[in-house]
């Protein structure tokens, strides 16, 4: 009994040992594979940022963007950054602060066709077979009524005149000042469907933090949503030609309002 | 001056291409040089060649991205170049941390820090394969390409071509590593690109080859060697080094003095002669 002891027990430290050896593995790959993927979600969250033209889906821009830089040595003004450590932005991936550098939209849109791996997609930014910078939507232009000294009544037009898109983008509203009674606001009102997000408004804003600036299209915009239709819109109309009702039934409406009422829910009361 | 040479010409030339390459990346986005744009994740040689790191790839594919035709042309190009020519040499040829790696194990062996008694690395050379294998499931998993955004090298690299911010952060932190805590720590046991370059250059054709009747057993390749696991055949057998984990660094080929050791084409009917 006593010879085969140390025999025995080293045979079951041979296997004891690979078993805890796997186990080794697996517990070191999944406390760090929790640390990465928890540092990885941290970084790549930050949704206040505008990318170059052209740029697929945020979500599909993360998975799809090798940061190789190309668009950044594209681009003549140096508007593109890569993100650095520090920069809190999704490392490495390309960016650009408009006050700092806006886009000046390129007619040739340099950045757009050096990209690899389709992050900046061509097709995104071609309008009848040709480069078109018009038709990027980098972001939207947002106006901070509070802060626009135009919306005081002071004149100021330098966003309208500084944007690519002169009179499409931003245009001027006229309204009378009831203040003074003989002068007239000229309040910059931006339009979605031609803005581009280039941030040229951005960076001619002449107040101390500028009272238009350039927020991210899923940032600055709501949705209506299915429910409300434009009923004088024929175009918008049209959206109901496939709807179909749907009825949901509760405890209250399985009657009508009025025959509710007048049924058995007072039944009682004036008796 | 022929000694130093001859005793330091591969160092010297990877210092050179190491260097050399940079300088190329950073003067194109500083000067707009056309020669090589882009970082090493991706870059074009001249405007015609596209080059595309090739473990990216895979991790968008694991990621879920579409890979466009750019991008698999590129990798293509890299993957051909270090199948059939230069093995893992990416990392002693060109990767910049190679050079924060060798010089903390330069320091580390001034120091003596090898020589403290008890002094033991904890940590076996397979974990590279396990970070490999654990980036591309959290890609998977999290739909984003997971090493990319923590990677040392491209940190680096990028820093170096378009800014660094606290980038220099992550080259100390693997300098103190591989200098205090684990010996060849980084490159020789946790680098997943490391680990791919080993799986993919496993069957170059340039590679080390020992001949045995002339070495002198003096060990002095195994001792400059930062995975000297590679030359388990040094005085037994004349083999090449097939591991896929060597480097072709050529360290060991300087520090011979006996002509032991030399890159030869890998010739496959002489390694079935050779017993491999």
């Amino acid at each position: 009994m006593s010879e085969n002891r140390p025999k025995k027990k080293e045979s079951v430290t041979d296997r004891r040992k690979f078993i805890l050896n796997m186990a080794r593995g697996v517990g070191l790959a999944t406390m760090g594979g929790f640390i990465w993927s928890a540092y990885v979600d941290e970084v790549t969250a930050s949704s206040l940022l505008l990318r170059p033209p052209g740029a697929i889906d945020e979500k599909d821009f993360l998975r799809t963007c090798i940061k190789c830089g190309l668009c950044v040595e594209a681009c003549p003004y140096d508007t593109l950054l890569l993100a650095k450590p520090g920069d809190h932005k999704p490392l490495g991936t390309p960016y650009f602060v408009p006050r700092e550098v806006p886009c000046y939209m390129c007619p040739d849109i340099p950045c757009v066709p050096v990209c690899p791996t389709g992050a900046l997609d061509e097709a995104s930014v071609t309008t009848d077979g040709k480069l078109d910078i018009n038709s990027a939507d980098m972001g939207l232009a947002v106006v901070d009524e509070e802060s626009c000294i135009a919306f005081w009544g002071i004149q100021c037009d330098a966003c309208y005149r500084a944007c690519p898109i002169l009179g499409e983008a931003i245009t001027i509203e006229y309204q009378k000042n009831e203040r003074t009674g003989k002068h007239a606001f000229m309040k910059p009102i931006v339009h979605s469907d031609a803005c581009t997000g280039c941030g040229l408004c951005e960076k001619a804003c002449v107040t101390e933090k500028p009272a238009i600036h350039i927020l991210p299209r899923e940032v600055a915009m709501g949705r209506a949503g299915d429910y409300y239709i434009k009923g004088w819109d024929k175009e918008d109309e049209k959206r109901l030609k496939n709807a179909h009702e749907i009825k949901t039934t509760t405890e209250l409406s399985k009657q009508k309002a009025a025959d509710k009422l007048n049924g058995d829910l007072l039944e009682g009361l004036y008796e | 001056m022929k000694t130093l040479w001859n005793n330091y010409r591969y160092l010297i030339l990877r210092r050179v291409t190491q260097i050399g390459l940079l300088i190329l990346y950073f003067g194109a986005n500083a000067w707009g040089w056309k020669i090589l744009q882009g970082n090493l994740s991706s870059s074009i040689i001249l405007e015609t060649i596209p080059m595309s790191d090739p473990y990216a790839a895979l991790q968008m594919l694991a990621a879920g991205a579409v890979l466009a035709t750019d991008l698999l042309v590129g990798v293509g190009v890299v993957l051909a170049f270090y199948m059939l020519f230069g093995g893992r040499a990416f990392c002693s040829w060109v990767c910049p941390i190679n050079m924060v790696t060798d010089s903390a194990n330069y320091l580390r062996e001034k120091l003596g820090i090898n020589k403290i008694k008890g002094i033991k690395q904890p940590a076996s050379r397979k974990m590279r394969y396990w970070v490999l294998g654990l980036s591309l499931v959290i890609s998977a998993i999290m739909g984003v390409t997971a090493f990319e955004f923590i990677s040392p090298i491209s940190m680096v690299h990028r820093g170096i071509v378009f800014g660094l911010g606290f980038g220099w952060a992550a080259i100390l932190v693997i300098f103190l590593f591989d200098l205090f805590v684990l010996k060849n720590g980084w490159c020789g046991h946790i680098c997943p690109l490391g680990g791919f370059y080993s799986l993919i250059g496993k069957f170059s054709f340039i590679r080390v080859h020992h001949i045995e009747e002339n070495c002198t057993l003096c060990m002095k390749c195994k001792k400059v060697c930062p995975e000297n696991h590679v030359l388990h055949m040094i005085g037994k057998e004349s083999l090449p080094v097939l591991s896929g984990e060597c480097t072709n660094c050529a360290r060991c080929i300087e520090v011979c003095d006996d002509d032991a050791l030399g890159f030869h084409i890998k010739n496959l009917v002489n390694n079935k002669n050779l017993g491999e």
